[in-house]
């Protein structure tokens, strides 16, 4: 079953709710589901016959911001055996980014998920290991979200002076 | 004050501070075995300076004598939020910053996304950039494979091996520099083809590097392959069976190393790979000599492909004359109204891409190297996250060392091939 089409209608015959809909870009099929139906829907990928995703590609989040849903999170699996690609994605409310983490099945999706914890702040729920990646353990924020500022000091000058040493960074105590 | 687990062995902290000692403990529990916690095994910091890490990768280890309970990988030393700054520039402008991905691999890193770029602008390439592409990348892997060797066996003891490898590597980095002006840095393919045809004398260059590597890989597997300690460190050291292979996302030599027949260029043959006759390497136990030999292979593999494209390489445009996204030739600028405006808009704005999400993957020397673009419709890329072959491969490095000595882990480091820019980003 080489055709990502065929394996998104077999997803959604088996899964008729939990499929959102069905995008096809430049060849590349993207099933959306919903988050609470994503774990049952990535072990059905994982288990079925004909299908057996058994590597995983790719695990990338997305910021939308403002829009609404304001998440995504993006599953590139592969089948090392029938060399078919698939990607399902879930969207996540800025309110509540929380997600089933897919290490039970994929153990390699483990880092990759405590990215996008680090630079988007989504939970994967029932990770092994649920903490910072790339940036210092005592880190504020999440750096690839857009609403995070890319850098750039504001210069400080006598009109604005209290204003930038007020948000300069000065150790705790 | 709290510290992180990692800032343990803080050799004054530990001694002047119990409470410190205590909190940086806890946080570590789950984590390492019980036996950390009422000194029976030892916990020991490796890295971040570390010669043997390869960069700025820290370790925090759990020793029973010499031998590994646990491995930690620590990251993010040398995070550069590449991927957040390539939000805030155009398409082309953002091309920059892939070559600092992955330092050894530069070529690479360009090609995969100037792929991605052109995958959602239905972009063509012209013949000639695809064979050109290959033949430059395929000499990035060798030159990439050269360091990996040369730095994998100077951790083992050999240190003659490192300055042979980086004296061939010299060749490879001359081509490149004739190329694109750059040894390193190269940003020379662009989205559409290339930056500027090939210079003149470059057939020339290539073919007496053809000519003259061989010889040289075969003098470093005459050094290598049958010394009595080179195989002594590498047999059956850190062994990765095939479903732990696959379950944990390997790819590059590190999964081909236990027989898994995975190759993007073979599986999901992109920029011509198809046209072009070559062998994919397979291990059979997956330990650090297999994927010793596997790497070695690939050297010849990669010299055939660059011979084939070279001799068969055609004639024509370097470049895509779709205007929308690729700069007009200078010659037309004195004379065409509309390739001034073309440049104009190009190099002030940038072009637009169609909306829409594409993930491309392409085989780098470390394993699969993918880049999942998303475009809003606007000039800017929305979001670039690259999957890098470093990052996804480096995750094993703590059940695969377990059981080994401290010794054997700098071959495994030096055997899965890191590198900490491409991992960090």
């Amino acid at each position: 079953m080489a055709d990502p089409q065929a394996v998104a209608s077999t997803i959604k015959e088996k899964f008729p709710e939990a499929v959102v809909e069905i995008v096809e870009f430049r060849g590349e099929v993207t099933v959306v589901v919903t988050p609470e139906s994503l774990l049952d829907v990535a072990r059905f990928c994982y288990e079925t016959e004909g299908l057996e995703f058994n590597h995983m590609a790719d695990l990338a989040a997305v910021d939308y911001w403002p829009e609404e849903p304001r998440f995504a999170v993006n599953y590139v699996l592969r089948s090392m055996t029938h060399r078919h690609l698939i990607r399902l994605k879930v969207y996540l409310p800025d309110a509540k980014p929380v997600v089933d983490s897919v290490t039970g099945i994929w153990a390699g999706a483990n880092w990759p998920e405590r990215e996008a914890w680090d630079m988007f702040g989504i939970k994967f729920e029932g990770h092994p290991n649920p903490r910072r990646i790339l940036m210092p353990f005592d880190w504020t924020g999440h750096p690839q979200r857009k609403d995070y500022p890319q850098g750039y000091e504001e210069v400080q000058f006598s009109f604005n002076y209290d204003r930038v040493q007020a948000k300069k960074p000065h150790p705790e105590e | 004050m709290t510290l992180s687990p990692y800032q343990l062995t803080h050799a004054t902290e530990i001694e002047t501070d119990n409470e410190t000692v205590e909190i940086a403990l806890e946080q570590l529990r789950g984590l390492v075995s019980n036996d950390a916690f009422t000194g029976d095994t030892m916990l020991l910091n490796m890295g971040p300076q570390h010669p043997s890490t390869h960069g700025v990768l820290r370790l925090m280890l759990e020793l029973d004598g010499e031998e590994i309970v646990h491995c930690l990988p620590d990251i993010g030393f040398l995070h550069t939020g590449i991927e957040k700054n390539m939000e805030a520039k155009t398409y082309e402008k953002a091309l920059v910053m892939t070559d600092r991905l992955d330092y050894l691999n530069n070529l690479g890193n360009n090609l995969t996304y100037c792929m991605a770029i052109e995958k959602i602008a239905e972009l063509d390439v012209p013949l000639r950039a695809q064979y050109v592409r290959v033949m430059l990348t395929e000499l990035q892997r060798i030159s990439s494979h050269l360091i990996w060797l040369g730095t994998h066996v100077l951790d083992l003891g050999a240190t003659s091996l490192f300055l042979y490898t980086f004296r061939e590597r010299e060749h490879i980095l001359d081509i490149f520099e004739a190329c694109s002006g750059q040894r390193m840095m190269t940003n020379y393919f662009r989205p559409g083809g290339l930056w500027r045809d090939l210079p003149e004398g470059f057939e020339k260059m290539v073919r007496d590097f053809l000519a003259y590597m061989p010889g040289k890989i075969d003098d470093y597997e005459r050094i290598l392959t049958k010394n009595p300690i080179f195989i002594e460190r590498t047999k059956n050291i850190g062994l990765i069976p095939v479903e732990k292979a696959i379950n944990w996302n390997l790819t590059g030599p590190a999964l081909r190393g236990s027989g898994v027949n995975f190759d993007i260029r073979k599986a999901y043959p992109y920029s011509g790979y198809d046209h072009f006759e070559f062998d994919i390497p397979l291990g059979s136990n997956g330990d650090v000599y297999d994927r010793y030999l596997i790497r070695m292979e690939e050297m010849r593999q990669s010299l055939r492909i660059a011979k084939q494209a070279l001799d068969n390489l055609p004639d024509g445009p370097f470049r895509s004359d779709n205007r929308k996204y690729v700069p007009p030739p200078r010659s037309e600028l004195g004379t065409s109204m509309e390739a001034v405006i073309h440049h104009f808009k190009l190099w002030t704005e940038g072009f637009k891409l169609p909306k829409g999400e594409v993930y491309v993957a392409t085989e780098s020397p470390k394993g699969e190297l993918g880049v999942y673009l998303v475009s809003d419709g606007g000039t800017n890329p929305w979001r670039v996250h690259f999957r890098t072959p470093s990052f996804v491969n480096l995750q094993s490095l703590g059940w695969v060392s377990e059981g080994y000595m401290v010794s054997d882990l700098v071959g495994i480091i030096g055997s899965i091939d890191i590198v900490l820019g491409d991992c960090d980003r």
